[in-house]
């Protein structure tokens, strides 16, 4: 067991853990987090997709004592039930989620592959989505969601 | 809290252990056989169904879960309609069995026919309309007619004002439901029938929804389970000494052949289910998969007809060429996005389980059973999981949960395993389809013989059977017997849920004509074989095997007749449902008559083709026609769709906008279904336990446009709508392949090794049938 300082969401939590266990145990078991999920733990799916330092990772895979300094972001980072970032906006608009349990992976790989390129074109935007699964296949509405906060935040100058 | 100390004192001996007599004797004893409805909450009281809150909000209880299908939105639009109070005065509890009626399984596109005509929850809210007019009207001493109501409040015409919590004032309506209760018409909503967005949305985006993955309990503790290599594997020994080095387990859990590690966090029970060293006694030999449809095909089997008009063997040894084609349809699976999960609470006397089942008091009688407590002293608390399409891990997941919780007795959260997902879920059936048929001069279906084969065993354990699941059966429980047994003539109402009978069938039985259309001499005959694997309801289950080897055919048939595809349909049908649907998107499609397919111009690259298919979902509850367009490169075998234009006719439509995520969504899993999705398994086991061996379209695959028509004939009731939309994709795209190539493909999933291999023999034999 160790102690180990990690930076979530823009907040500091100390955990003391098996460093070897998956981050994402930790950050729903001892942080209470409930965007990340278990899909597979094989890093299979997306469902337990987070960002650390820009980058897309899958928290199943990640030992928590590897993620050192890493300032991490989950789907609740982003904004809050009552202010939604505006990709999660993008989805509430366009109803773009039937269960709903594969939102970590769509929404933040989309964002993260626009926060490096914001002109990616559907062509990229699909390919950053290639390991990213939903089963119930809201595709259609996704794609939608995804492409109005490509467009909406070119315009309003969004960078994060 | 038990420590690695009393795990330690345990030693040797296995911790938890009954035999199946143990617990169904008493249980059978103090409570007879299992009622439907065992449920203290009464369905034909209001009370049951509706409370009005001092606040002037409703509470409203229903059996019909939500999984992500939408219904809890119009649900609530249901009750916020027929009180006429504004959509965010309602709050709706679904599936307690501490608060909520029994409505059994929410399956089957059964909860809007269900909840949404003349019983359950839509009569229990016009009754409790009606109810709160008439004690106004007596009140105000003037009547009903002359009174008026808008958000809760009734106005009379003479000026006096009441809100509905006044006159309720916290008091129960203790009045029996009213099967004369007027509901308010279609052209009258006001509420339902609008694109309402899905109550759960921002919960969802922002990460914050409850999925039962996150419902935490004081004191709780972790799960994994242990599953045996091979399906009838038992267990000949468990060496706990195995994982006694291993920090925080608190137990090792058998039952039967059942095995379960607990311990203090997730990573530790997971670390412990890895370690733990079980020997298995191996089980049986499996068929090989490369000729598992003629093992199928020759096993002892539960015969049915339903229907059979005698005399489809003598037209067939009558008429010059008899057109045969056989039609084979893969295991798949549900293949839930999260690997199932459940929190238990057993004590004592009684248990809480928070449970992602489609089957809350179902589950908890099957839990009762299992821990010997009396089902009221038990709560299922139904808790969003994945989305399932059907019985996935959910119920299994439950009671294993409880089953480990009562062993330590303490609270137990149990996840599963993407394998243990995969490998022991009830599949969707394997299925053989046999048709024989034989047109007359002018162009007609003269006799259409058809024989089918579904591999089964299990299905949903309902309120008795545990063993129809894998846990039930490694805990010693028997699944649903499945006793070879001859057919007998069909009898009295056509029994057509599983769309076996296809709609151009007379399907006359005792005199009495029952079918969607005109063909007479007419056979259907399912044998029933024991499948070596489980299997169970997946979104259409056998509507989408039996309409994919039906529309198929039928193309077939209409390509030897030399007949357009819509306009051959509609020469066998007299259902003006499916008739409506069928006219709806050829129209929308720009549908040009001619017969499939058109000459072939080349001998490489993308082909383009078109293909039609329809149905009317279990007999009469929902209809679709579905146009899709494909490209096929006849080089690759790949098969890329273009274009899907689908036909909807399920009634009145509570919520246009969730109706058309349920097509869009259904359409795509039906094409990820089409291409790709097929269950392997080797000489002992299911091979395909994980997203790299069991394929399925991903986020990158390119979506092809889909344009959705609502046909809405009035007066009609309201149908299901999940699964109408899927059944008829297979077909469609088999249909549109042909088209586009003359290749006729008769096997599910249409691999682009089945595509190449079909395009061989036939690729410019335009019938693709056999003489």
């Amino acid at each position: 067991m160790n102690q180990i300082t990690l930076k979530i969401n823009g907040s500091e939590h100390t955990v003391t853990v098996d460093p070897e266990t998956p981050l994402l145990f930790v950050l729903n078991d001892d942080l209470g987090l409930r965007g990340p999920r278990f899909g597979c733990g094989m890093a299979q799916c997306g469902a337990c997709t987070v960002i650390l330092d820009g980058k897309v990772m899958r928290s199943c895979v990640t030992p928590v004592g590897s993620v050192g300094r890493s300032s991490i972001t989950t789907l609740e980072g982003l904004g809050q039930q009552e202010q939604l970032h505006p990709i999660q906006q993008a989805f509430v608009d366009e109803g773009a989620a039937q269960c709903g349990f594969c939102l970590s992976g769509v929404i933040l790989t989309a964002k993260a592959t626009l926060d490096a390129k914001p002109d990616a074109s559907d062509k990229e935007i699909g390919d950053a989505l290639a390991g990213i699964l939903c089963r119930c296949f809201a595709h259609i509405r996704m794609m939608r969601a995804i492409r109005k906060y490509a467009e909406g935040r070119k315009h309003d100058g969004i960078t994060s | 809290m038990a420590s690695r100390r009393d795990f330690l004192k345990a030693g040797g001996a296995l911790l938890v252990t009954f035999s199946s007599a143990s617990r169904l004797e008493p249980f059978l004893l103090a409570q007879g056989a299992f009622a439907t409805h065992s449920s203290h909450i009464d369905p034909k009281q209001l009370d049951s169904w509706l409370a009005v809150n001092s606040d002037g909000t409703i509470t409203a209880y229903t059996g019909k879960c939500d999984f992500g299908q939408g219904i809890f939105t119009a649900q609530t639009q249901l009750v916020a309609e027929e009180l006429c109070v504004p959509l965010e005065r309602v709050k709706l509890i679904q599936c307690d069995t501490d608060k909520t009626p029994d409505q059994g399984t929410t399956s089957g596109s059964q909860s809007t026919p269900t909840n949404f005509n003349d019983e359950s929850l839509a009569q229990a809210a016009a009754t409790a309309r009606e109810a709160l007019m008439a004690i106004a009207s007596q009140q105000f001493g003037e009547s009903v007619e002359s009174l008026n109501l808008k958000d809760g409040v009734i106005t009379s015409k003479r000026g006096k004002t009441v809100a509905y919590q006044e006159l309720v004032k916290d008091k129960h309506f203790n009045l029996p439901l009213n099967t004369d209760a007027k509901r308010h018409s279609e052209k009258q909503w006001t509420t339902l029938g609008k694109p309402v967005p899905s109550l759960d949305r921002h919960a969802l985006m922002s990460g914050q929804f409850e999925f039962v993955h996150y419902v935490r309990v004081a004191g709780m503790l972790h799960g994994r389970v242990v599953r045996p290599p091979a399906m009838g594997a038992t267990v000949a020994h468990v060496d706990e000494g195995s994982i006694q080095h291993l920090p925080g387990v608190v137990k090792v859990v058998l039952c039967n052949n059942f095995v379960g590690v607990v311990a203090e966090t997730q990573h530790q029970a997971t670390k412990a289910a890895h370690a733990l060293k079980v020997q298995w006694n191996s089980g049986p030999v499996l068929p090989a998969q490369k000729t598992f449809f003629e093992y199928l095909q020759r096993q002892p089997s539960r015969d049915v007809l339903s229907v059979d008009s005698g005399d489809t063997e003598r037209r067939l040894a009558n008429v010059n060429s008899v057109l045969r084609a056989r039609y084979t349809y893969a295991y798949q699976m549900h293949g839930s996005l999260g690997a199932s999960c459940a929190v238990a609470d057993v004590k004592t006397d009684r248990a809480t389980i928070w449970s992602p089942t489609q089957s809350a008091y179902p589950t908890r009688s099957v839990i009762a059973k299992l821990l010997n407590l009396p089902p009221d002293n038990v709560r299922v608390i139904y808790t969003r999981g994945s989305g399932c399409y059907g019985l996935n891990g959910a119920d299994a997941v439950s009671f294993e949960a409880a089953v480990l919780s009562h062993a330590v007795g303490r609270p137990v959260r149990l996840q599963f395993s993407r394998e243990d997902e995969m490998k022991w879920e009830n599949l969707g059936a394997a299925c053989v389809i046999e048709h024989r048929a034989a047109l007359s001069a002018d162009g007609t279906i003269a006799v259409w013989d058809r024989e089918n084969w579904v591999a089964s065993l299990g299905s949903r354990p309902g309120y008795d059977r545990p063993g129809n699941l894998i846990s039930g059966m490694l805990m010693g429980f028997e699944p649903e017997p499945l006793t070879p047994s001859a057919a007998k003539a069909p009898k009295g109402e056509l029994r057509n849920s599983s769309n076996h009978v296809p709609s151009y069938f007379a399907a006359c039985i005792d005199g009495s004509c029952q079918g969607g259309g005109t063909i007479r001499s007419e056979r259907v005959l399912t044998h029933t074989v024991r499948s070596p694997f489980f299997t169970g309801p997946l979104r259409s289950p056998l509507r989408i095997q039996n309409t994919f080897a039906t529309e198929c055919f039928m193309d077939e048939l209409c390509t030897y007749a030399k007949a357009d595809p819509v306009e051959f349909r509609l020469r066998h049908l007299r259902d003006t449902r499916v008739i409506g649907v069928l006219q709806a998107a050829a129209k929308a499609m720009n549908w040009k008559p001619r017969p499939s397919p058109p000459p072939l111009n080349q001998a490489t690259g993308e082909h383009t083709g078109r293909g039609i298919a329809c149905v009317a979902y279990e007999g009469d509850n929902g209809y679709a026609a579905l146009v899709a367009e494909v490209s096929v490169n006849i080089e690759t075998g790949v098969v890329r769709p273009v274009r899907f234009l689908v036909a909807s006719d399920c009634g009145p439509i509570s919520n246009p906008d969730g109706l058309r995520n349920q097509i869009e969504g259904g359409i795509l899993q039906g094409l990820s279904r089409s291409l790709v999705e097929e269950v392997t398994w080797d000489d002992k086991q299911i091979t395909s336990t994980s997203w790299a061996t069991y394929k399925s379209l991903y986020m990158d695959f390119a979506a092809p446009p889909i344009e959705i028509v609502f046909v809405t004939p009035e007066n009609v009731p309201a149908t299901g709508a999940g699964e109408t939309a899927i059944t008829v994709v297979p077909a469609a795209i088999g249909n549109a392949i042909f088209d586009a190539t003359g290749a006729r493909l008769r096997e599910v999933p249409f691999t682009p090794e089945r595509v190449l291999a079909a395009l061989k023999p036939t690729k410019f034999d335009a019938a693709g049938t056999s003489a």
